[in-house]
């Protein structure tokens, strides 16, 4: 797919680059049926693209290119937290702004669309989001994790292996992992320059000689290529391991804090830890009671007011997949 | 049995019609018009585009109008239309010392040139609620008067003091375009003009209660009000094309000059010190809080020890905004069962192993 072949797509050239200059595997023909796309935008003209007032994505080109800039640098260097002019968005800060403009900075109309939120595309927010680019941008959606080119996501990374051409975009409320070590962020930037992060192993020891573990159970600080301490966005730890050699493009982006960073494909993503403390990832002692997954990650059901309860997979999709194939739970409360 | 979360979808269309109906509120009564709230919740509407950086008063007053008067929700309104408005460019600084003066008042000189006008202003009002506006009367006609002779020339306070250097000079203006905080992510240490634009972006409550504490010892600046005034000035505009200025038309403004605690050293004489505050519309309290807090945020500049929350401007800019406020702050109501989950499982575990520490000292006691 190049930009002479789809003049005003507004093709993303991530992706684009990612799948190797485009052309090969990651080649989508132009739906037939789509409208003709309209002659690019002139400035100040960028409006009544989609019918809705607004241009393609909601936002205007400028600002894409602006994202874009901030996306392409935080790919470049991995882990690290670029800023960018965040602009205020239709939906309120700490609800998926960043992750949103990320979004619509990278989409094109070939694009297909999957947004979840807590693992499930049917959580409200999920849905919000999900109908505000099917509105303002008319691309596809859809639920299924491999179908999807472009997943939003609050909290979660799918069951399903994510593969080569897919981008990930997270929903980043806090991006700095030393923000509540040191909430100076002229403090902060220097430790990340210096890479000294002493500050963070000293929190995770004195979780374990409180507690005899490390007490950090979701944004658990990840190191990326060797260099940069992340944080992973408040996915479970369960989560942590998925993002270390993902095929896919990771793309973290936080609104309010005006944050955008990247973990490229096939980059090492490690959690940090301890040589007798080595990390750990959350276990369940129940399969899921819907489709008998064992080692997903469940939610917790309350069933009633007498303590009974079930627990079925977080990742909605992937229930629905894996039920459709056959696979059945107990059904039982746990 | 099937309980994972689904319906989502119909849920929040529900919601949404419901709230429609809320807003409209009882159909007996008649529907609020904007041009109603426009003009008689002037002040609100005033705010709304102070805080949403934006000076379109119906538009504000529809914002209103939509959000049901939650005014946090009228400035977001405002604000996610604003930031799909394209930039033509900036207008050339307003000269509020030629401003048609409404009201103007100066705490620290009993008369001077332009005079002191009171205006319309709630200061020395009785707050006895008035039953008599229950009933919808006529409101008596304002009195006239006939102009004073200085009416149309009405200088700053803050001239007048700087002519005998009695006060900073303002700073000279090297031509250097503002940043914009809206286009460009703050870089701390953040320069007064971003910092200025923060603090009229910001939330009335959250400056003025800042702005408190700088009086309550927090950061004092033993401040006075030079003067307040408000009214309209006119706005120019140089289009590139043409290359001089033309006018787009009045904005009405609240500007506040806070003449603060002198600083001198060995090699400069005592003078006061400036605190800033403009506002749209008609807005005295956020334009004084605005100075108090622009004042307080000068410490460092000025050589003053930062030791308050008023004087720290990293905690001053990241946390003035109502939107990101609200945002993060209500963000807490979404679904957050997958960290839970995750918490919920290490308590759990850690239970399970207190008790099972705990377990032979119990057997013991229950031996004996």
């Amino acid at each position: 797919m190049s930009e002479t072949a789809m003049p005003a797509s507004f093709p993303s050239p991530l992706r684009g680059g990612v799948r190797g200059g485009g052309g090969a595997d990651g080649t989508v023909a132009l739906d037939p049926a789509l409208p003709p796309p309209p002659a690019p935008p002139r400035k100040g003209e960028e409006r009544g693209d989609t019918g809705s007032g607004y241009n393609f994505a909601y936002l205007d080109e400028g600002t894409k290119r602006m994202i874009r800039r901030a996306i392409l640098k935080a790919i470049a260097v991995p882990g690290y937290q670029v800023p960018f002019a965040s602009r205020e968005m239709p939906m309120p800060y700490g609800w998926g702004t960043g992750g949103v403009q990320v979004t619509a900075a990278i989409l094109g109309r070939a694009d297909v669309l999957k947004v979840i939120d807590q693992g499930a595309d049917d959580t409200t927010n999920a849905v919000s989001i999900r109908r505000f680019f099917a509105k303002t941008s008319g691309v596809a959606t859809t639920t299924r994790t491999a179908e999807a080119t472009i997943i939003q996501t609050r909290h979660r990374i799918p069951e399903t292996p994510l593969s080569e051409g897919q981008t990930l975009v997270y929903q980043v409320p806090i991006p700095e992992p030393l923000r509540f070590l040191e909430p100076r962020e002229t403090e902060t930037r220097q430790l990340h320059a210096l890479a000294e992060y002493g500050a963070m192993q000293v929190k995770l020891y004195e979780d374990i000689s409180r507690h005899g573990h490390i007490a950090t159970t979701y944004a658990y600080p990840v190191e990326v290529a060797g260099r940069y301490v992340m944080d992973p966005s408040p996915t479970p730890k369960f989560d942590n391991p998925k993002m270390d050699d993902c095929p896919a493009l990771q793309l973290f982006g936080a609104g309010r804090e005006r944050r955008i960073y990247a973990v490229p494909p096939y980059t090492r993503v490690r959690s940090l830890d301890f040589e007798d403390h080595p990390f750990r990832v959350q276990e369940f002692t129940y399969p899921c009671a819907l489709c008998g997954a064992e080692g997903v990650y469940l939610d917790e059901v309350l069933l009633d007011d007498a303590g009974r309860r079930m627990f079925v997979c977080s990742d909605t999709d992937h229930c629905e997949g894996r039920r459709a194939d056959g696979h059945v739970g107990t059904g039982d409360a746990a | 049995m099937y309980v994972a979360v689904k319906g989502g979808e119909a849920a929040i269309d529900n919601a949404h019609r419901l709230l429609a109906e809320a807003r409209r509120g009882d159909p007996a009564v008649p529907e609020l018009s904007v041009a109603q709230i426009r003009a008689q919740m002037a002040l609100l509407v005033d705010r709304v585009m102070t805080e949403g950086s934006l000076y379109d008063p119906d538009l504000a007053a529809l914002a209103l109008k939509q959000a049901r008067g939650d005014v946090v929700e009228a400035v977001f309104l405002v604000r996610a239309y604003r930031t799909t408005l394209p930039r033509f460019g900036a207008s050339v600084p307003v000269d509020t010392g030629v401003m048609a003066v409404e009201r103007r008042v100066s705490a620290t000189f009993k008369d001077l040139p332009g005079g002191q006008v009171l205006g319309p202003t709630f200061d020395y009002t009785h707050r006895l609620i008035d039953f008599a506006l229950a009933a919808e009367g006529e409101v008596q006609a304002a009195a006239e008067a006939e102009p004073r002779d200085d009416a149309g020339h009405c200088p700053r306070v803050t001239d007048l003091l700087a002519r005998d250097g009695l006060i900073e000079a303002a700073p000279p203006d090297d031509g250097t375009p503002p940043g914009d905080l809206t286009r460009e992510p703050v870089d701390y240490p953040a320069d007064r003009a971003l910092r200025l634009q923060a603090l009229a972006r910001g939330d009335e409550g959250f400056v003025l209660g800042l702005a408190y504490s700088t009086q309550r010892g927090y950061g004092r600046t033993h401040p006075f009000v030079g003067e307040i005034r408000v009214g309209e000035v006119a706005v120019d505009f140089v289009p590139e094309e043409l290359g001089f200025p033309v006018p787009l038309g009045r904005v009405r403004l609240t500007e506040c000059q806070m003449v603060n605690q002198f600083k001198g050293s060995g090699a400069a004489p005592p003078q006061f010190t400036r605190g800033y505050g403009l506002a749209f519309g008609q807005s005295e309290r956020k334009a004084m809080a605005m100075a108090l807090v622009d004042r307080a945020l000068r410490a460092e500049e000025l050589g003053e020890p930062v030791a308050s929350p008023a004087q720290d401007q990293e905690f001053v800019l990241a946390h003035c905004d109502s939107l990101q406020a609200t945002g993060f702050v209500e963000h807490l109501k979404l679904p957050h069962y997958v960290d839970f989950q995750a918490e919920l499982e290490l308590v759990r575990r850690l239970r399970a192993e207190f008790e099972r520490k705990s377990e032979p000292v119990e057997m013991q006691e229950a031996a004996e």
